[in-house]
């Protein structure tokens, strides 16, 4: 710990967005800054067309986490046990009034008898499996005291069924793309290794498809990559971006903006390939070599099948741009080297959460194949992942069970006594995320695939059943977080269920009194991650999201430092569940006969290969440490040994063995049956080669939501797509107080004083519904309506809307579920249907609404 | 001597809001006596982000500018303010003084650039210091540290080593409202894209309906004489114009010349413009 002249101390800490230092004083944090590294520290330095680049040596973290302290002090802070004032669980529950009831505040030991005698309660009324769990994603960081970890080991020995989370930023890439290039290990997700070496040195061209890096960060990258962009906008590659929004990466670098009807991405996409093969400028001894199914795709394309060409004129009519124009990017991308930033992850994107998502993930890997991907300059790849990184280097990942004890960390001797993990255990018994309150309102239900199919890709056709032979229907349900109102579609659903009868007890463990942590009857307040001790490496899931921090410019470990005493009476979340673990008789086996989060921490970091380069004392003075990069750095491009046709030579490690599918292992072989990119999916083949929504070619399918569903577009003539928030990590940092609710861009104040969240309409379409900007106005569709402020703009085309997702405020005008939010949770307007019918994914992306210029008197 | 200035350049700015974050953070609840006391936590803008949105879909320009206080060299705040509640350091950073300034509402009134808050509670105009306590501690200011861009450029300018003088020197910066004539230390590199017009416009190949490229495109009339090619898509642009009367001509082997007469008050874009083949 550093001291400095004014008697502050300087601690470390990690978040979702980046690694900080933190200025402490008189037991208050005063100020959070990025993490700066001493000069030398995990650099490179990249040399390409006569230039050499190296990033600087500071942390580029995410405004939203340069704003935790607003957050940390926020008066939306749970600072003591709370609950329900008419919840009586001897007596009458009254679950209709969840969301409605008045909180009182209790002591931890009352909070604590409530707990264990209703889990006492209903398993022995039911058996196991009655209690349900799930938790949020990313509102703490840490490897000991987060959901993988400290939730898990203790929901593993409670024997609580989870709500399997599902792939809700990459859909179509998981249940589509994995069919086409294999990658199961990885959930449909490429490798992307050393792909900013290649871009610098070979690239021409980048097509950013519904791909904002300025927006998404990464995912956990902060704005690491923002420089990167420079660099090669410097180099003079060409950058163009298709995406309804002209979004924030667009602003600065695009050259060209198209924009298609949100939906018919795979209709543009099929334009493409087809102007390729009609110019015969696509590689075809790539295709010829390397891929398999080619003949079934061209008589897709060239309308053999359906006698419908897939044209630019065709593609015109469905996208909006001009055949001319598509005709012209098809060109440009056939003659210059150039990466397909699909997604702002080198995979994700909005296009593949909406309806047939899938198909458009599908297609931009077979784009990809027609020009050669891996070969130098050409790729999947946006700009997010593959700076220089030290892979030899261990230290798990966040998502690598912690406490748990899960493989390398079991044998390295962190955790003694592992515990089976039921949430992921042999039976797969578990509920969908997106059918939790079907699951619990209306039983039975049927779905196929569970969540992450990261075995093989034949899991995903594996059907299961709520409740399950043999299993009780749920009767509780302890959520961690409340993200969901925010986040999940046609949310409503959400909080009827937690009004409905079947729910005999609900439990929230959360930092902040929003979203769901209202519809509990006992609330436990959690702290945050800067008032207990943890260690975390920065943007590290690994597991499936193996090497994710090769987006950073280093890998930097960091021991997060206890920075000031719990607020109030809240709690680590692991203090929690010793308490409850103690309550219920398993308090040794939780703890591991009472190891302490300190003592955690010491365990990870000596079961890590830090000791071998740092000492535990000089670790806990600088905070941090980042891994070098070896002095032989060998540079090996994703992918570059499947376009050479040898093995693979980069560090990716699946799949892992035993695969059913082709021969894997086999040099240059992709997991896929035929080893390499199938145009005809065999495994898609193998499952329904009549799946019409889904069939082993990919193909343009009109969105069951969207201008083709005439009536429904009659009523509701806007689409609206719903991207990750750029001034959030999800729910995090909006709401509570914190400072991203100044962003106008995040929420606009209006005329009433009031925070509200941001909607973007076109000009015409706000002069015609008499709206102006900063105006409040109601948005709805069948399934709600919300409030929002609108921003009139150019940057979405007539006929569509932009709001992002993930709003943290769930403030109803009325009877919760059945009424107005002016919160701002557009999720109350999305679908909830799958993205088809056999891949349960979710599809926000595909949504109709209408607006209109709301009066704080209207009757509502 | 040293002369504390910043070049922001707003062709780096990716709205991020870093900048404004950390200038919330540095100064919520903080008090750096003598330079200043705390912000509160909502209401002040000391980086305030500015947006400037041009062109109509589908062809779209958008830009963000970080405006600090613009420490003018002839700052009116100083005019305001009585018993020297605002002062200029030797380096060029003004300072209000946090006590000296209670009360004084006209030191907030007179910036011309609205960069003074009014904090209500304190009876007191507060405004950006460039975070002259970290200057004093040998580091950069919040903005500039937490830019990820490096659209904010912080440094000395009497130094002409400095990226800030070199910068200033190289006549490629602008003064945000010069006709304030209040000499700032902040300036912006690209401020056209908050202040000027644009005309651009597509051109096609009539007889095959593909995109015209390779057009010469001359933009003449209200002083001007700017020429480009359309590119791959048939695109061309003329940014940084002022309103008035334009005369765009086109120009390619083969086709008919074209010649159109634009009236710009906004930015506009011509789509489809027809070129017959001779």
């Amino acid at each position: 710990m550093t001291e400095t002249k004014f008697g502050e101390q300087l601690l470390t800490n990690c978040t979702s967005g980046g690694p900080v230092h933190v200025r402490v004083k008189d037991g208050r944090i005063i100020g959070i800054e990025p993490l700066e590294v001493e000069p030398d520290e995990g650099a490179w330095t990249i040399e390409a067309r006569g230039r050499s680049f190296s990033p600087p040596q500071i942390s580029r973290i995410s405004p939203y986490t340069i704003a935790e302290r607003s957050r940390i002090y926020s008066g939306d802070r749970l600072l003591k046990p709370l609950k329900r004032k008419d919840f009586d669980p001897a007596g009458q529950r009254n679950q209709h009034n969840r969301g409605i009831s008045e909180y009182e505040e209790i002591s931890w030991d009352e909070a604590m008898d409530i707990l264990a005698s209703e889990i006492e309660r209903i398993q022995a009324e039911n058996g196991p499996g009655a209690i349900l769990t799930t938790t949020s994603s990313h509102h703490n960081w840490g490897n000991i005291g987060y959901r993988f970890s400290a939730h898990n080991r203790f929901m593993s020995i409670l024997g609580a069924i989870y709500a399997e989370h599902n792939p809700d930023s990459w859909e179509g890439w998981h249940w589509g793309a994995m069919h086409q290039w294999g990658y199961a290990w990885k959930l449909g997700l490429p490798e992307q290794y050393d792909l900013l070496e290649d871009a610098l040195k070979n690239t021409e061209m980048i097509v950013f498809w519904s791909s904002d890096p300025e927006a998404t960060a990464g995912i956990y990258g902060g704005q690491e990559s923002t420089l990167r962009r420079f660099w090669l906008k410097e180099l003079g590659v060409k950058m163009v971006f298709i995406d309804p929004f002209f979004n924030f990466t667009a602003m600065n670098f695009s050259e060209k903006w198209f924009a298609p009807r949100p939906g018919t991405d795979s209709a543009l996409a099929a334009a493409i390939a087809y102007t390729w093969i009609t110019e015969n400028s696509y590689d075809r001894k790539y295709v010829e070599d390397r891929t398999y199914g080619f003949d079934k795709w061209e008589a897709y394309l060239l309308g053999k099948e359906d006698n419908l060409p897939k044209s630019s004129e065709w593609a015109a009519g469905e996208t909006g741009i001009p055949a001319r124009e598509i005709r012209a990017l098809a060109r440009e991308w056939a003659s210059k080297k150039t990466m397909l930033a699909a997604g702002g992850l080198g995979g994700w994107g909005g296009a593949c959460r909406a309806a047939y998502g899938t198909e458009w993930a599908r297609m931009m890997v077979l784009l990809a194949a027609m020009q050669g991907m891996g070969k130098p300059g050409s790729n999947i790849w946006s700009t997010t992942q593959g700076a220089p990184h030290n892979t030899d280097f261990y230290f798990p990942g966040y998502t690598e069970g912690g406490i748990t004890g899960v493989g390398p960390l079991v044998a390295r001797g962190m955790v003694k006594q592992p515990v089976r993990n039921t949430l992921n255990d042999a039976q797969h018994v578990h509920i969908p995320r997106i059918l939790v309150p079907e699951c619990i309102m209306n039983p039975p239900q049927q779905w196929r695939g569970k969540g992450f199919c990261g075995d093989r890709t034949e899991t995903q056709f594996k059907k299961y059943r709520y409740p399950e032979e043999g299993f009780p229907y749920i009767k509780m349900f302890w959520r961690y977080g409340g993200s969901y109102i925010g986040t999940m579609n046609n949310t409503n659903r959400w909080v009827k269920m937690y009004r409905h009868n079947n729910l005999e007890f609900v439990v929230n463990q959360s930092v902040y009194k929003e979203g769901e942590a209202l519809f509990a009857d006992l609330i436990l307040p959690a702290c945050s991650n800067f008032e207990r001790v943890d260690i975390g490496e920065w943007a590290a899931p690994q597991g499936y999201g193996l090497h994710k921090a090769s987006g950073l410019n280093r890998r930097t470990i960091v021991l997060q430092k206890k920075c000031i005493d719990p607020l109030g009476e809240s709690k680590s979340d692991y203090e929690i569940f010793c308490m409850a673990a103690k309550k219920l008789g398993f308090y040794e086996k939780y703890t591991e006969n009472g190891t302490t989060e300190l003592e955690w921490v010491k365990r990870m970091f000596n079961a890590s290969d830090l000791p071998k380069h740092i000492t535990w004392e000089e670790f806990e003075k600088k905070g941090y440490f980042v891994v070098p990069m070896p002095e032989d750095y060998k540079s090996t491009p994703a992918l570059r040994w499947y376009a050479e046709n040898r093995r693979r030579d980069t560090p990716d490690t699946g799949p892992n063995g035993g695969a059913i599918q082709g021969l894997p292992d086999a040099e240059g072989n992709l997991d896929t049956q035929s080893g390499k990119i199938e145009f005809e999916s065999n495994s898609l083949n193998r499952f329904d080669p009549n799946d019409n929504e889904r069939p082993p070619v990919p193909h343009y399918i009109e969105s069951w939501e969207g201008h083709h569903t005439q009536d429904l577009y009659d009523k509701f003539p806007l689409q609206l797509i719903t991207p990750h928030p750029r001034y959030s990590f999800h729910t995090m940092n909006d709401g509570k107080d914190c400072w991203m609710n100044e962003v106008p861009e995040h929420r606009m104040k209006c005329k009433d004083g009031y925070y509200y969240w941001v909607i973007r309409i076109n000009g015409q379409d706000a002069k015609k519904r008499g709206i102006e900007e900063n105006d409040i106005i109601k948005a709805y569709n069948d399934r709600g309506e919300v409030l929002l402020a609108a921003q009139v703009t150019e940057r979405i085309p007539p006929g569509m809307a932009h709001s992002f997702e993930s709003c943290a405020v769930y403030d109803p005008i009325g009877d919760p579920g059945d009424c107005a939010d002016r919160g701002g949770c557009i999720n109350l307007l999305t679908p909830h249907r799958f993205i088809s019918k056999n891949a349960n994914g979710q599809a926000p992306n595909s949504c109709l609404i209408e607006v209109e210029k709301w009066e704080a008197d209207q009757d509502d | 001597m040293t002369k504390y200035g910043m070049i922001i350049d707003i062709s780096r700015c990716t709205a991020c809001y870093c900048c404004f974050a950390a200038c919330k953070d540095e100064y919520w609840e903080n008090d750096y006596l003598p330079y200043t006391a705390a912000q509160p936590r909502y209401g002040q803008f000391w980086m305030n982000i500015e947006k400037k949105e041009r062109g109509k879909y589908p062809y779209v320009k958008a830009a963000y500018m970080p405006v600090p206080c613009m420490q003018c060299q002839s700052a009116p705040c100083i005019d305001a303010a009585e018993d020297n509640a605002v002062y200029r350091r030797d380096d060029g950073i003004i300072v209000i003084d946090p006590e000296k300034a209670v009360g004084q509402k006209k030191i907030f009134e007179a910036c011309p650039y609205g960069a003074i808050y009014w904090n209500e509670d304190k009876n007191l105009p507060q405004k950006c210091t460039f975070c002259v306590h970290r200057i004093e501690e040998g580091k950069t200011p919040r903005c500039a540290q937490a830019c990820p861009s490096h659209a904010i450029k912080f440094g000395d300018l009497d130094d002409p080593d400095s990226e800030v003088s070199r910068l200033l020197n190289s006549d490629t910066t602008d003064i945000l409202h010069p006709e304030y004539e209040t000499s700032p230390l902040v300036r912006y590199v690209d401020l056209y894209q908050m202040n000027t017009l644009f005309i651009a416009g597509a051109a096609v190949f009539a007889d095959t309906d593909e995109c015209a490229e390779g057009v010469d495109v001359s933009l003449t009339g209200n002083g001007v004489n700017m020429k480009t090619f359309t590119n791959n898509y048939g695109s061309f642009e003329f940014d940084g114009l002022a309103a008035g009367v334009y005369r765009l001509d086109f120009t390619i082997d083969n086709y008919a010349p074209k010649s159109l007469d634009v009236q710009i008050e906004e930015e506009v874009y011509i789509p489809a413009i027809m070129l017959e083949r001779r």
